[in-house]
């Protein structure tokens, strides 16, 4: 005959204490294990929607990214034409040609039968002092749109400078505290301020412009421009050799460069998509942890207000145990088993409610955590949780039986036996 | 076997001192078969209790084979007990959810031994209790129940026997083999103690001892 033997056969005989308590501990660890998993599927949930979302949102730029590319497949592209001696290098450190061709060259082009371009705008640019605003400026004088003659007139993309007025950018219309209508002077001449521009951050916020004609008085450049802007250029399959080789046959000495480019607009228009999509993927997630904050602080609350009312309740079944068992205990102890062992024997059938209830309250609690946390395709055993359970479990029945198992193992037998 | 040095007890019950046994000295020998008598309230079962290092007395000392059992800590105590000292009672004291082997056995908790197993089931036969021995107390008569009792108290050939109105529950069949397991354990050298209002039973007792009211 062992303690455990002992044990074992009153766990049989007295059912009902151990069921009742072994369904409390049940209770405690379904509860416990609940809130466990329903978190866990809560955060394998947010995992698959924010997986699910980013695998959407990488489709739909690729489908944005085509879509982009039909619309400016479209639109065409865009092409600055300058002097063929011109560096580039210097034009790209400078922002504009050095060099200058003659504005009848624009003419030339709009007088042409090319279908590949659809808007000309001949300008002519420098970088200036403006002595009297006593700043560094651009200047651009520019005639507006140049349209076609053997076309059908179509709205002008931009609008010309009238003599005499000027357009101001933002920077210096700011700084300098000039508004519609004031009067400026610029290289001796007064202009009208037509029109103060927006902020563009870019070279524009320093930049007047004016007419073409009085930019070439004032620059002393009669009769020139050192860029035509061909916007919105097409052709078939939009190859910008083809362009080239239409504007040389009418201009040859001109070359022809991309002003700004498909890709670069389509990264543009993608980075704003993008940026919409990362803003609500980031609502979402934010909406998940609220969730989960929420769920957390639930569980927070009643795990241990479960945990104390089964322990509780299974301290309340030992003492009764104990008390039914109080002449068992006397006659143990007359027959000379210690009082450690009267410990033990209490002990052990706390250990069995333990474990029995943490396997079974396990059981219980994955079921119900999936159920209430949602559907989940990942495997929901988690090694971890189960030895959490087991550990709870068997503090808890240890815990709550062992002032009973102790009053008991210090039973006075002589007590017991004289009362008998 | 068994030397009692005037041995007392005093209880203190809602504030007042209660003397559950006098002074008292007594001695049982070796194959000695020593019943004693009393009126309720003498101290009968209270004397058995700390003859059985039970019950610490206030004042004496107990001798079992030469060992003063109160100077004894409380483990050791317990192992003499389980090796030394068969208890056998009124009221049986059989855990209900073993069976009539089993309660035999229950002592080896204490005291395992793998020889036991055969001991146990020479007291079974013994006691005349082979169709019973998978039975629960439950399922035994009054005799039957006390006869599992005296096997448990035998089963490590302890040297003494204390038995506490262990006729008080049986008809004269019953209380008559109980009454005979003891004479062969003190004819084979033990020592018995028994505590009987019975004077039938007492009769059968080498010496009889009367213990006045405390």
């Amino acid at each position: 005959m062992t303690i455990l033997k002992l044990a074992i056969k009153e766990i049989t005989r007295r059912k009902l204490n151990f069921i009742l308590s072994l369904t409390s501990v049940i209770l405690a660890v379904t509860v416990l294990v609940g809130s466990l998993t329903m978190l866990r599927m809560h955060d394998i949930r947010t995992t698959q929607i924010i997986l699910q979302k980013e695998e959407e949102t990488k489709q739909r730029m690729l489908e944005l990214e085509d879509d982009y590319r039909k619309i400016m497949k479209n639109l065409g592209f865009n092409l600055l034409i300058i002097p063929k001696d011109q560096n580039l290098g210097d034009l790209y450190v400078e922002d504009y040609a050095s060099k200058y061709m003659s504005e009848e060259y624009v003419d030339k082009l709009s007088n042409s039968k090319i279908m590949s371009i659809r808007h000309l705008l001949p300008s002519l640019q420098q970088k200036i002092k403006w002595p009297e605003g006593r700043r560094t400026i651009i200047l651009i004088g520019t005639r507006g749109e140049v349209p076609f003659v053997h076309r059908d007139p179509r709205e002008p993309i931009l609008t010309a400078v009238p003599k005499g007025g000027a357009v101001v950018g933002y920077e210096l219309s700011t700084s300098m505290n000039i508004k519609k209508g004031d009067s400026i002077r610029l290289l001796g001449k007064s202009f009208i301020v037509e029109k103060c521009n927006e902020e563009r951050g870019t070279k524009d916020d320093i930049t007047i412009w004016i007419d073409l004609a009085e930019a070439q008085l004032l620059l002393e450049k009669p009769g020139k421009i050192n860029a035509i802007l061909a916007l919105k250029c097409h052709c078939y399959g939009n190859d910008i050799a083809q362009v080239r080789k239409d504007i040389a046959a009418i201009l040859p000495d001109v070359q022809v460069i991309e002003h700004g480019t498909h890709v670069l607009t389509r990264a543009e228009a993608r980075d704003r998509a993008a940026r919409e999509v990362q803003e609500a993927l980031e609502a979402e997630i934010l909406n998940r942890k609220q969730m989960r904050d929420e769920q957390e602080l639930f569980s927070s609350i009643l795990v241990p207000l479960v945990l104390l009312g089964a322990g509780i309740w299974i301290a309340l079944l030992f003492f009764s145990n104990v008390r039914e068992r109080k002449s068992e205990v006397g006659i143990l102890r007359a027959i000379g088993v210690r009082s450690r062992h009267i410990l033990f024997l209490f002990l052990n059938k706390a250990v069995f409610i333990g474990t029995f209830g943490a396997i079974l309250g396990y059981v219980f609690g994955t079921i119900a955590g999936v159920a209430l946390g949602g559907p989940v395709i990942t495997a929901t055993l988690d090694v971890r949780t189960f030895f959490i359970a087991l550990f709870l479990a068997l503090l808890l029945s240890v815990l709550a039986g062992w002032i009973p198992a102790y009053l008991a193992s210090q039973q006075d037998p002589a007590d017991v036996l004289r009362e008998e | 076997m068994l030397r009692l040095d005037a041995i007392s007890k005093t209880y203190r019950k809602n504030g007042t001192l209660i003397q559950a046994l006098a002074p008292t000295s007594l001695s049982v020998e070796q194959g000695e078969f020593v019943a004693v008598q009393g009126a309720s309230g003498s101290g009968k079962t209270t004397l058995l209790l700390i003859a059985g290092g039970l019950l610490h007395p206030d004042v004496g000392t107990v001798h079992i084979l030469n060992t003063d059992l109160y100077s004894l800590n409380s483990n050791q105590r317990s192992q003499f007990r389980s090796l030394q000292i068969g208890f056998v009672f009124q009221q049986y004291h059989l855990i209900p959810y073993l069976s009539v082997l089993e309660n035999i056995l229950a002592p080896t908790l204490a005291h395992s031994s793998s020889k036991q197993m055969d001991r146990a089931v020479n007291l079974v036969n013994q006691f005349g209790l082979e169709h019973r021995k998978h039975h629960r107390p439950g399922e035994l008569s009054a005799g039957e129940k006390q006869r599992t009792a005296l096997a448990r108290a035998l089963l490590f050939e302890p040297k003494l026997l204390l038995a506490d109105e262990i006729t008080g529950n049986l008809d004269d069949a019953n209380a008559k083999i109980v009454i005979d397991a003891l004479q062969l354990f003190s004819v084979n050298g033990g020592a018995v103690l028994l505590v009987t209002h019975d004077v039938n039973v007492a009769k059968h007792a080498n010496r009889l001892i009367m213990i006045k009211n405390a």
